[in-house]
Order: C-alpha cells, then sequence, then structure tokens
C-alpha cells in the first residue's frame, strides 16, 4: 500500500497577524506542544503506542486516537488545529485537511491541495469585533429595558394581585350576605315555594306542548321546502337532494336509502311525513342554510337555540369571528375548532365572575424568572412579508392572514416555553393550530433574541404547516459582564 | 377481484392510504388486452406459406395467412451477432404503415448467414451456425421453435396465440358485421360482439379515446421449456422473480405517474422495459419485445402452484411433464419485433442485450455520492443551512437538490426571484466546498404568452397536437400546460440548446437536472397521462410512442448537459420514466414511494429488475417520499440506500423535516457511519460502473446471476451482490435482531467487511444485528480498493490515497482491479485512465495494467 512521506513541516511562522508563531508540529495547538517533542520518540496521547518521532505527521496513522497525524487527513478521527491569528483559534476535522475547501482563515489547512486561499482572520476578526460591540451595545441597552421591565411588572402584579384579593374579598362578602338573606327568604317563603311548585309543573307541561307545537311549525317547514314541485307530496327524489340524510355515512342518499327513509313508499303526503320527519330531523339540514341563531319568541321566555353546522374542511373557515371575540375580551386561548359555533347565541353570565377569573390566569402565567415577558401579554406584533401578515400575540397565539384578502390561518396558540435546558425562556412554542392536509396541526416556534425593540424580526416555513418565527425583545437580554465596561475585548472562547 | 384485493388490504395494509385502483386500468378494461386475451390458446390459424419464403445472406422472409380472413403478414428472421434471433412480423399490406420503435436500438443489429438445412411441405430447418443451434419454421399450424440438440429452448406460438388486428377502414357503422373478428375464433356470436367493442373508440372514466385507426393490437406467445424462473419487464413493485398472471391481471407496461402505489402486484408503474429473462440451471436466455404501445404480459407455468411436495411426487412417480413457462405479450400497435437472446450464461445475456442497447452510461463519480434533496429546500438559506448542518455533522454529501417549487411558478429553467434570487453566487457557494446542485425540469410547459420556453416551443411548431390538431393542452404542476414532441430530433435538439450557460439562467457548471413527470404525467388526463389520441410528429398517435416519451425526454436533458461543457463533461440526468435503453441516458429511481418497511423492502427487488434488464443506475427515495419514518426505519434505509447504486434521501412536502441530523446524536451517528461506508467503497463503485458501461452487466445483481446453478438464490430478494465480490443482506425489519444471510458457493469463504471474520459459502448465516449493522460481506478470493480518508465531498476525495482489501480464497489467492481516471469527462474514451489488474498469490501483490495505452497522469501518487 502506498504511504506518503510527508515529513515534519514546522510552520515557519507565516506571522500573518499579530501572533508569532511558536514551531510545533503542523496542526498541534500550543497547549498541547510539549507533547510533540523532536527529540524524543512520540507516544500516542492516549497512551495506547509510541512510534519513532518522524512517523508524526507522516501521512499515516498510527495512533487510535489520531493525535500521531495533527497536521494531515490520515487518521479518521484526527483534528487540526488553526491558530487563526486576528480571528479565534479553531480546531476543524483533519478530513478537511488539504481537501481543496479553504476553511482556517490563516489558510493553513490547504498547504498541499494547489488550491490558493486568502487569509481573512484580520478582516473577521474585525467584523467579529464589530459585531461584538454592536451586540453589546444592544445587549446592554436592552438589559437597562428589561430592568424596567421587571420593574414594571413587579408592580403590576403587586396591583393585580391587590385587585384580586380585593375582588375575592367583596366577593366573599357579597356571597355571604346573600347567604344569610336567602336563609331569612326560604324560612319566610316556604308555603309560597310549595305553591310555585305547583305552578311550575304547569308551566313544564305548557313549555312541553310549545315545543311540541315547534316541532310541527318546523316539520311543516320542512316538508315545503322538501317537496321541491309543491304536488303535496315528499319523493324519493326529492328527499335525495339533502345527502346528509345518508343513513350508512358513505357520502351518497341512494334510492333505496331514501325509500327507507320514506318508510318504504315512493311519496309521502303531510300526514305521512310526520314518520319520516322523526328519521330524518337529527341530520336535516335545512336550505336556508347559515350559522344562523334561530331565535324563537314564546311567551316571556327567550329561547336560544345553539346551532352547529359543520363548514367545509378547510382549515380557515370562521376564523375571523373566533378572533373578534378573543381579541376583544383578551380570554384565554379556546380549544380551537373547525366548527362554525354561533358563540353570541350562548347565555352569558360572565360578566360577573369573569374579571377575577381572568387576572387569576394572568397572574398565573409564567412570564418569566423575574416576570420580564409580562410586558407582552395581551399585546399583538405583526410583519408583514411578500404574501403574508404574520400576528404574533404572546401568550395568546400566532396567525398568519394573506396581504391581499382572504381568511386568516390559526398557526398555534399558546403552548409552552420550550427552550433547551438553561435557557427555557429563548424559545417558545405555539401548538394546535389548524390542520394540515394530509399533515400535522400547525404550530410555531418563536425563536426570541435580545433586541432594544419589541417586533417580530422573521418568519418561515422550514418544514410544511412548522412555522418559525424570529422575535426580538429585551427581555430576554443577559446582563452585560459589566455594565460599566466599554467594548469588551474579544473572547476567544466566545461561540460563534 | 376487487373483494380479493378489498380483502388483501385490510390485513395487510391497515392504516395505508393507498393508489385508488379505479384511476387505473384493468386489462379487462383495456378494450384490446380484452380482445387479445379472449383469444384462448388452441390450433393458431396462421400458416406459413412456405413457397413464398426468400433467404437472402442473412434474412429470411415469409408470408403467414390467417386462414380465418385470409390477411396475410410478413415474417422475417434473422440470426445476429451474439447467439440472437429475431422475429419480425407485420403486415404484408398495411393499409397504412404501423409503428416501428426508432433510436432504440444502437445500431442496426449485425446479422450472420442463415441457411436452410433442410426444407419439405411442413417447414423449413435453418442453422443458427454451429452447436447443432437450430431453429425450426413450422407451415401449419405457424410455429416457430429454437432448438439446440434435441432440446427445445424455446417456442413461438406454440399455443397458437399470435393475433394480428390488420389495419381496416372504418365502416360507416362499426357494428357492420364485416368487422367480425374472423380470426379471432370466438367461440360464439355474443362472444364476438362484446369483443368488437372498443375497437373504434374506447371511453374510461371520463375520457374517450377517439381511434380513427380502428383496432391495431398485436400479440404472440412464447413457450420456454425447462423454465421455472422468469424475471425482469420493469416496472413493477413486485418480487424479483415474476408471478404467473393465471386468475389475475397480466403484467401491464404503460408509464404512468401512480399516485401513492402499492405493493406486490402488476400494475404499470413510471417505467416499462419490456424485457424477460429466463433462468434454469442449465440456460439463461431473453426476450427483448421492441414495441412502445401499452403491453400486457400474461405469465403462466405448469409448475406454479404445485407444492415442492408435489414436485417431489412428479419426480418419483416419474411424471413425463417437464416443467415449462409460458409467456404472451400484447401491444396495443405497432409490429411485433422481437429479439431472442439465446445466453447460455446470465453474463451472455446481458451481453447480448448491451450490443441491442447499449450500456449503463458513465456517471460523474459524484454522482454515486451521497444527495440529499427534499421537496422543497426553500431558499438559498435554507440550501446554504442544510450544506452547513452536513458539515456541522461531518456529513459527506455531494448533490443538494431542489425540487419544482425553486422555479418562478413551474416554469422550467427559472428560479423564484424572492427565494433563489442570486442562484449563482448560491452554486458557487456550493463549488467552494466542491459540491453540486441538481434542479428539476419537467416536460409539461406552462402555458403562458410571457415565458421565453413556452413562447419559443409555440413559435417553433414542438408541441404535441390534440386529436384536432390544436396544442394538446393538459393540467399539471404550472396550471394548463403544454407538452413539446420530444420524439422529435429538431426539438430535442432545441430543447438540449436551452441548457447552454447563456440560454438557462442562473446555471453553472455544477448545476445538473433531473427530469420528473415524464411518463407524462397529465393530472387531468386518463390514468393521470396523455390521451392516446394525442398527434406527434409523423401523424404518429401517442398511443404508438407513449412508452418512449420519458425516454426522449432524458435523452435531450443529457445531450443539453453534454452540449453545453463542448462536449467535455459527462452528464448527469435522472429520470422517472423510463424505456430499454434508458441507461444509456442516466439514472432513475422508483419514484414516489412511501415511508414503509414495506417499500424499504421492495426497493431492492425492483433495482434488482431494472439491473437485469440494462438499467443499473438505480435507488430508490431514502426514507420514502410520502409520509413520516420512523427513525428506526429512516436509518436502515440509510444503511440500504448506502449499498444501492443511486444514494438519494427525498420528501414529500408534507412531512417534516428529516436531514440526517434530526433523530438525536445517535442515530445522526448511525446515519453518518452508512453514508460514510458509502464514500470509502466510492472507488470499487466507480469500478462497477465502469466495467457496466463497457460490457452491460448489472451493478447489483441477484445471486443467481453468479450462482445459475444453485437453485436455492433463484427466487432471493432480501440480499444481493454488488459486482461479483460484495454481498449485501440490510436489515429491513422492524426491530430486526438479527438477519439470516445466504452465503452461496461451495468451497468458497466470505468475510464480514466490518469484521473481517470468516464464514464458509453455501450456508445459511445467522447474524445477529443492532441499530448500527449492515450485513455486508468480501468474497474470498477477491481485492477491493477502498479509500478511508473520508471527506466532504468525492472530489475533495480525489487525490486521496486507496486501501486494498484484499480477502483470500481457501487457495490463498485474490484478484481484483484497480480503475482511476479523472472522474468527471469522457477522457476515459481517449484512453486517459488508469487500469489494473490486481493479482495476489504467493502473498505477493501484483499489478498490471489492464489496457495497453497509459496515458493519463494522476496528479498525485497513487496505489
Amino acid at each position: 500500500m502506498f504511504r506518503l512521506q510527508v515529513f515534519l513541516i514546522v510552520s515557519l511562522g507565516a506571522a500573518l497577524g499579530a501572533a508569532v508563531e511558536v514551531q510545533r508540529p503542523r496542526g498541534v495547538p500550543l497547549e498541547k506542544r510539549h507533547f510533540y517533542d523532536e527529540s524524543r520518540p512520540f507516544t500516542c496521547l492516549d497512551g495506547s503506542r509510541t512510534i519513532p518521532f518522524d512517523r508524526v505527521n507522516d501521512d499515516y496513522c498510527d495512533c487510535k486516537d489520531g493525535s500521531d497525524e495533527p497536521g494531515t487527513a490520515a487518521c479518521p478521527n484526527g483534528s487540526f488545529h488553526c491558530t487563526n491569528a486576528g480571528f479565534r483559534a479553531t480546531f476543524i476535522p483533519s478530513s478537511r485537511i488539504n481537501d481543496g475547501v479553504c476553511d482556517c482563515c490563516d489558510t493553513t489547512d490547504e498547504y498541499n491541495s494547489g488550491v490558493s486561499c486568502q487569509n481573512t482572520c484580520r478582516e473577521l476578526g474585525q467584523k467579529e469585533r464589530e459585531t461584538l460591540e454592536k451586540m453589546a451595545e444592544i445587549t446592554r441597552e436592552g438589559f437597562l429595558l428589561k430592568r424596567q421591565l421587571i420593574e414594571e411588572a413587579k408592580q403590576g402584579l403587586q396591583e393585580k394581585q391587590g385587585k384580586l384579593s380585593e375582588l375575592q374579598a367583596s366577593r366573599k362578602e357579597h356571597e355571604e350576605k346573600v347567604d344569610a338573606l336567602r336563609t331569612v327568604k326560604e324560612t319566610a317563603e316556604q308555603p309560597e315555594r310549595e305553591a310555585k311548585e305547583r305552578h311550575l309543573k304547569a308551566w313544564e307541561a305548557q313549555k312541553a306542548a310549545l315545543q311540541l307545537e315547534k316541532e310541527k311549525a318546523k316539520m311543516a317547514e320542512v316538508f315545503l321546502e322538501l317537496d321541491g314541485d309543491a304536488d303535496g307530496l315528499v319523493s324519493v327524489s326529492e328527499l335525495q337532494t339533502h345527502q346528509e340524510l345518508d343513513p350508512d355515512g358513505d357520502g351518497a342518499l341512494t334510492d333505496t336509502e331514501a325509500q327507507g327513509l320514506l318508510s318504504g313508499a315512493d311519496k309521502v303526503d303531510s300526514a305521512g311525513f310526520q314518520n319520516v320527519w322523526s328519521n330524518i330531523k337529527d341530520k336535516y339540514v335545512s336550505e336556508v342554510r347559515g350559522p344562523s341563531c334561530l331565535l324563537l319568541k314564546s311567551g316571556e321566555t327567550d329561547f336560544w337555540l345553539e346551532v352547529s353546522v359543520h363548514s367545509y374542511p378547510e382549515d380557515d373557515a370562521g376564523d375571523e369571528e373566533d378572533d373578534e371575540e378573543e381579541d376583544d375580551d383578551d380570554d384565554v386561548p379556546e380549544e380551537y375548532d373547525d366548527k362554525v359555533t354561533c358563540h353570541r347565541c350562548r347565555p352569558m353570565c360572565a360578566t360577573c365572575s369573569s374579571l377575577p377569573e381572568s387576572l387569576e390566569k394572568e397572574i398565573s402565567f409564567d412570564f418569566g424568572p423575574s416576570a420580564e415577558f409580562a410586558y407582552l401579554y395581551s399585546q399583538c406584533y405583526e410583519l408583514t412579508t411578500n404574501e403574508y401578515i404574520y400576528r404574533l400575540c404572546p401568550f395568546n397565539r400566532v396567525s398568519q392572514k394573506p396581504k391581499y384578502g382572504g381568511s386568516e390561518t390559526n398557526l398555534g396558540s399558546w403552548g409552552s416555553w420550550n427552550g433547551p435546558e438553561g435557557s427555557k425562556y429563548s424559545i417558545m412554542k405555539y401548538d394546535h393550530g389548524t390542520g394540515c392536509w394530509q399533515g400535522p396541526n400547525r404550530s410555531t416556534t418563536v425563536k426570541l433574541t435580545c433586541g432594544k425593540e419589541t417586533a417580530v424580526l422573521s418568519t418561515s416555513e422550514p418544514s410544511r404547516c412548522e412555522y418559525l418565527m424570529e422575535f426580538s425583545t429585551p427581555a430576554i437580554c443577559q446582563e452585560p459582564p459589566s455594565l460599566e465596561t466599554v467594548a469588551p475585548e474579544t473572547d476567544p472562547h466566545d461561540e460563534f | 377481484m376487487w373483494m380479493f384485493w378489498a380483502a388483501w388490504l385490510s390485513s395487510c395494509l391497515t392504516v395505508t392510504v393507498a393508489v385508488d385502483r379505479g384511476n387505473f386500468k384493468t386489462c379487462d378494461q383495456s378494450a384490446f388486452c380484452k380482445r387479445q386475451r379472449a383469444m384462448t390458446p388452441g390450433q393458431s390459424p396462421f400458416r406459413a406459406l412456405l413457397d413464398t419464403l426468400e433467404l437472402s445472406d442473412s434474412r429470411l422472409t415469409l408470408q403467414l395467412i390467417n386462414d380465418n380472413n385470409k390477411v396475410r403478414l410478413l415474417l422475417e428472421l434473422y440470426r445476429l451477432q451474439g447467439n440472437m434471433t429475431r422475429v419480425k412480423i407485420n403486415e404484408l399490406k398495411p393499409l397504412k404503415p404501423r409503428y416501428e420503435v426508432p433510436d432504440i436500438l444502437v445500431t442496426d443489429p449485425p446479422t450472420e448467414p442463415l441457411s436452410v438445412v433442410s426444407r419439405d411441405e411442413n417447414g423449413v430447418v435453418l442453422s443458427l451456425g454451429a452447436e447443432a443451434c437450430r431453429l425450426i419454421v413450422s407451415a401449419q399450424p405457424f410455429r416457430l421453435d429454437i432448438m439446440e440438440g434435441p432440446q427445445v429452448l424455446l417456442s413461438l406460438n406454440s399455443r397458437g396465440l399470435l393475433m394480428f388486428e390488420h389495419l381496416r377502414p372504418r365502416k360507416d357503422t362499426w357494428r357492420y358485421p364485416s368487422f367480425t373478428f374472423l380470426f379471432f375464433q370466438a367461440p360464439d356470436e355474443e362472444n364476438a360482439k362484446e369483443d368488437e367493442s372498443g375497437m373504434w373508440d374506447e371511453t374510461f372514466k371520463s375520457h374517450t379515446d377517439s381511434k380513427p385507426n380502428g383496432p391495431s393490437s398485436i400479440g404472440l406467445d412464447f413457450s420456454l421449456p425447462g423454465v421455472e424462473h422468469v424475471y425482469g419487464i420493469p416496472e413493477h413493485a413486485d418480487d424479483l422473480k415474476l408471478k404467473t398472471t393465471d386468475g389475475g391481471d397480466p403484467y401491464r407496461l404503460y408509464n404512468l405517474d401512480v399516485f401513492q402505489y402499492e405493493l406486490y402486484n402488476p400494475m404499470a408503474l413510471y417505467g416499462a422495459v419490456p424485457v424477460l429473462l429466463s433462468h434454469s440451471p442449465q440456460r439463461t436466455m431473453g426476450i427483448f419485445w421492441l414495441n412502445a404501445a401499452e403491453t400486457w404480459v400474461d405469465i403462466s407455468s405448469n409448475t406454479a402452484g404445485k407444492t415442492v411436495f408435489g414436485k417431489m411426487l412428479d419426480y418419483v412417480q416419474g411424471a413425463s411433464e417437464t416443467p415449462q413457462t409460458d409467456v404472451r405479450w400484447m401491444s396495443e400497435s405497432g409490429i411485433i419485433d422481437v429479439f431472442i437472446m439465446l445466453g447460455p450464461k446470465p453474463a451472455d445475456v446481458f451481453s447480448q442485450y448491451a450490443s441491442l442497447t447499449g450500456t449503463q452510461s458513465f456517471p460523474p463519480l459524484s454522482a454515486l455520492g451521497y444527495h440529499q434533496c427534499r421537496w422543497n429546500y426553500n431558499d438559498q438559506e435554507d440550501v446554504r443551512a442544510v450544506d452547513a448542518g452536513l458539515d456541522e455533522h461531518d456529513i459527506p454529501y455531494d448533490f443538494i437538490w431542489l425540487d419544482i417549487e425553486h422555479t418562478d411558478g413551474k416554469r422550467y429553467f427559472t428560479w423564484d426571484s424572492s427565494k433563489f434570487s442570486q442562484p449563482r453566487e448560491m452554486l458557487q457557494g456550493l463549488m467552494d466546498k466542491k459540491r453540486k446542485m441538481v434542479a428539476i425540469v419537467d416536460p409539461h410547459i406552462k402555458v403562458d404568452s410571457g415565458y421565453k420556453i413556452h413562447n419559443e416551443i409555440r413559435a417553433k411548431d414542438f408541441y404535441i397536437k390534440n386529436k384536432d390538431g390544436a396544442d394538446y393542452e393538459g393540467w399539471c404542476w404550472p396550471g394548463s400546460a403544454g407538452y413539446p414532441d420530444f420524439t422529435r430530433p429538431d426539438m430535442r435538439a432545441w430543447w438540449a440548446s436551452m441548457f447552454a450557460y447563456d440560454q438557462y439562467e442562473g446555471s453553472m457548471e455544477n448545476l445538473y437536472t433531473w427530469n420528473d413527470m415524464n411518463e407524462p404525467s397529465v393530472f387531468n388526463g386518463p390514468e393521470v397521462t396523455m390521451h392516446k389520441d394525442a398527434i406527434h410528429q409523423g401523424a404518429w398517435e401517442h398511443r404508438d410512442v407513449h412508452n418512449l416519451y420519458g425516454f426522449y425526454v432524458q435523452m435531450a436533458t443529457a445531450e443539453g448537459l453534454i452540449q453545453r461543457s463542448g462536449g467535455v463533461e459527462r452528464p448527469f440526468v435522472l429520470t422517472r420514466a423510463f424505456f430499454a435503453g434508458s441507461q444509456r441516458l442516466g439514472a432513475v429511481w422508483t419514484g414516489d414511494n412511501a415511508a414503509e418497511w414495506g417499500h424499504l423492502k421492495i426497493s431492492i427487488p425492483m433495482c434488482l429488475s431494472l439491473g437485469l434488464v440494462g438499467i443499473s443506475f438505480c435507488g430508490a427515495d431514502v426514507g420514502g417520499f410520502f409520509k413520516a419514518p420512523s427513525t428506526e426505519l429512516l436509518v436502515r434505509w440509510y444503511q440500504t440506500g448506502a449499498y444501492q447504486p443511486f444514494f438519494r434521501a427525498h420528501a414529500h412536502v408534507d412531512t417534516p423535516r428529516r436531514e440526517p441530523w434530526l433523530f438525536g446524536p445517535e442515530n445522526t451517528a448511525v446515519i453518518r457511519e452508512a453514508i460514510r461506508q458509502r464514500y470509502g467503497l466510492l472507488p470499487y463503485w466507480y469500478q462497477l460502473f465502469y466495467h457496466a458501461h463497457r460490457t452491460g452487466q448489472p451493478i447489483m445483481r441477484p445471486l443467481w446471476v453468479e450462482y445459475p446453478e444453485d437453485a436455492a438464490t433463484f427466487t432471493m430478494d432480501d440480499q444481493f451482490l454488488l459486482g461479483r465480490d460484495l454481498l449485501v443482506h440490510p436489515v429491513t425489519e422492524e426491530g430486526a435482531r438479527g438477519v439470516t444471510a445466504y452465503l452461496p458457493g461451495r468451497g468458497e469463504v466470505w468475510y464480514d467487511i466490518h469484521t473481517f471474520q470468516k464464514h464458509n459459502g453455501a450456508q445459511n448465516l445467522y447474524i445477529p444485528v443492532t441499530i448500527s449493522s449492515i450485513p455486508v460481506f468480501q468474497r474470498g478470493g477477491s481485492i477491493i480498493p477502498r479509500k478511508l480518508r473520508i471527506r466532504r465531498s468525492t472530489s475533495c476525495m480525489e487525490n486521496d490515497p486507496y486501501t486494498l482489501f484484499v480477502a483470500l480464497s481457501p487457495q490463498r489467492t485474490a484478484v481484483g482491479e484497480l480503475y482511476i481516471d479523472d472522474g468527471h469527462t469522457f477522457a476515459y474514451k481517449e484512453n486517459k485512465f488508469i487500469h489494473r489488474q490486481l493479482t495476489f498469490a504467493n502473498n505477493t501483490l501484483i499489478s498490471r495494467f489492464v489496457d495497453l495505452i497509459f496515458s493519463f497522469l494522476l496528479s498525485s501518487p497513487c496505489v
């Protein structure tokens, strides 16, 4: 087998940049220089073997740990040290030595590949220093802002807690009062109640009759609706205009199935339709369509009917309505579903108790170790791209809306802090957004970066339906080493 | 049938969303197939008119007459060099010319003299050269038999299934009785009527095929006495050994874009190679049915369904019946033009077929590295990040791929101006790392008057026409699209010129091409493809040329890549659709598979089948295209793909990201190791491709190719050989704790390439496996070159030393070779390469030049 004899070539101190090269075998970092003593045999750094020194960097791998070939690509697990004077020293895998690609900015990795590399360490160093200075400034100012935020959050929290306990106290007081009054009242009302119960029963009966009447009216209405040719009869084909009545759920209402619904007859009149109606009323969808609220007035009582209509399985339908509500009352994000539900029809008795509960919820949020993220609560931030307007409402939801019209898509509701250990608060996760065709529900990862402004910097969709957002906020800014220090010196161990 | 499949589906594919079978025809729904199949074995109505026999030096012609309708056919017989026979049958006087497939044969096959040995009123005996090889023409009923000594090797029309629908004028009403298929032996009147249907038009789902030329199908049967194993006729997602088709559909050859294809059935897929191989311990033969129309192949066997016990019983009782396999080909139009390759060894059949349709193109070395693909890498930043991610995790790769989203609105040859605003900058960034890119160029062209490519094609009138003469338009990725007529040489020349650097904006020499959707895929067409009555140049119907379309697209594209470099650089073009001869043009992959264990398993027989018919450069989407693979499946797929010729990871746009480092450090390490093994063995891979290119021998081989007498190997398709010397048994079972590999060759030894442990041949070996195991063995007696310095890409490793792995035979000898050239140009054609034969004997390694001329100087001292 061929073996290329590359003799130890001591780096002649190209003296690029300011540092002076100390003589040592190629690819050896300064701190390991003493292991490579020309005058003695070389012992692999894992101690596994000792070889004559002329086999160091001879382009043949002798040591299992690769330590005999710090300057060649011979060992699969070796690493090469670039001094990179003027920039940052670094190690590269030895497979990148002489591979024709410039890896070290001081060009030392390409000493025999024929490629000519430019020494770019000085520029890189300059650039990095500038960036670091800028970063440091941002961090400094951001951190000052953060302190302020923390202070505000503290005050806000205290206020809210105060308000909450006040409210709770007053509610308790109120409830006690009510209890007391009730006792008084109940004793007084005992005879009256019995009479009332009788009334109530009568009322129930009346209500049932009313319900029946309503049912009949509805049936008549449906009959007319179904009787397309107005011949006073509902036929199989007329029934088939309502595919939702399909009993086996295969999506098609066949002749036989329709006939079955008509109890075997081809046609029924309005009398015969009574039986049919009981078969179909659960499924029947009126042609007078839409998520409508039916308000039926009867006597002194208002009946609110909640109507749920399954919309198309498309993601977006109905988003708007949800949003308005959520934005209005700063409610916690609701379970999002694909049905259009007629929220306004819901009997609302919220006002009396919602305030303390929403306060409790707000207080219970994890707004960071010093509640520095609290200021984001109930705020929204937008970013407009070529096609879409993205909207981030921290601790609530992320959404996307086409710039030129179209409905909004939910990209996820607040999930949790999701950063890696040690920097948990660097990433927010929003999930359970609108579902994707054959895919997962949309979700968004929000990466927080230190900045003076609070703003969405960028959005992308690295994988279908998994969004990534960059969000700058002072609240994530770390305390600089020393607030008083001006531009910090380049930290050689700083990770990039 | 439906019930059967439904039951099968529910038992095997519990959660799978599978192909919508209703979108694709069964034989019963394909009128000509139904008519052909309605004819059952019996006495053939054809008679050879011996008095019309004419024999020139190498060509025999003879008229055949159908006694039922008196239509005459012309039979031509040729004896070809290299132990082949060509049989052509056409109408003697067709109403108009019938299509004969051009451009597939590399040359007019050289012939050898035919001579009449004997002749009487019953037939003629011809000599096929020496060794008692005879061709017997029987007159009534007409049949052909090829004999060697007393043994019949192969018979044509022995079951009387020759059927030739002659062209006929259309009458006012197609039900007119004179159109009754007289030569069809319809058993009764009712059947005859039914058989007529679909002759002058045919409706499938909402599409009507107008069939202005009426019926034109052809069919012929072949009998193979002594044969129990037949292979080939890809592309099907099925076992290596072809199954009998009695009671089911025939194997179908009709290039189709099948959404979420199903495994283990004879449905047509993206490509078609009408070549069938037969094998028995005594002889390997091949049948090449040169026809580009929709084709169905029926296979039946007299031993099918017999258990081993049943066969033994036959043997013990001395049952007279020898095993026999019968094959029946049916095509919708064209002529019968069939090449019978007589072997006798597998290697002979490969050479014979290669002499007809050419050999595997010799790809640039980089194309044998790892390919990182996804639909889609979103933008330049994404490309940069993936490139950096692979570097960060020390994973080598050579190509990163861009799918359709890189274009400006699916206008090929363009770039999305916001996502890929600086393509040359991006390509330069890759070039600085010695890496390359592939961008997709599909053949459907957006109909858009603001699109240069469309305007030029329209101005040159290069689009395929619909039946009414207007430009054919179909629906595909860009919306409404035209389909250039790639059967036109002038169209192909123009297309090729579009790859010039000054035409294809943003392209550079490290940008290569991928042709997808070239079946062609037409979303709103019948069976998701083009209407058969669409018209190509020369007034040929799409029906006649359908299976050629993808071949021509790749041909024009590869030519473009060659031309842009002034003829210097080897092209690399991947295609999804293919035909016989596509091996000359680049690589193919098995299309839109799914992230399921079954799809991983099937990748082996699918690529083996392609290799048997010349197309060696084959691979499956690593990880599976549809759906998200489990981590274990992804890892196993990398391990399998690393040992298959074309090694590309790909994923559907709706699946989560799956770059190799996204599954935790342990899995990243296992995937990295698999890819590194690939790079280490690239010298061997390259040498195998060189051989495939020179000789037509497959790269990925079923075991029986090298061990033709070992019946244990005949149905094996969970393991394979690379060349002769590496045996691979990838782990393709979920949760596997071990695999049982069969090591062939009595008296041979095999070495585990990871542990160097020695195992004897001719045994089933149980190998315990962990998640990092890839069972691979090197044959004792072989020398395999590797490169052990695994770097970022193949060209980063260009100047690295080779390490020879010498695996000794029990006789303590070994042979091997080493092939080295510049890795990317055609200079090897001028003998600028090193090719050395290595021999190890008596503890000495000797290296000799294989080729006499040596003018290639390596830039580094190697070997």
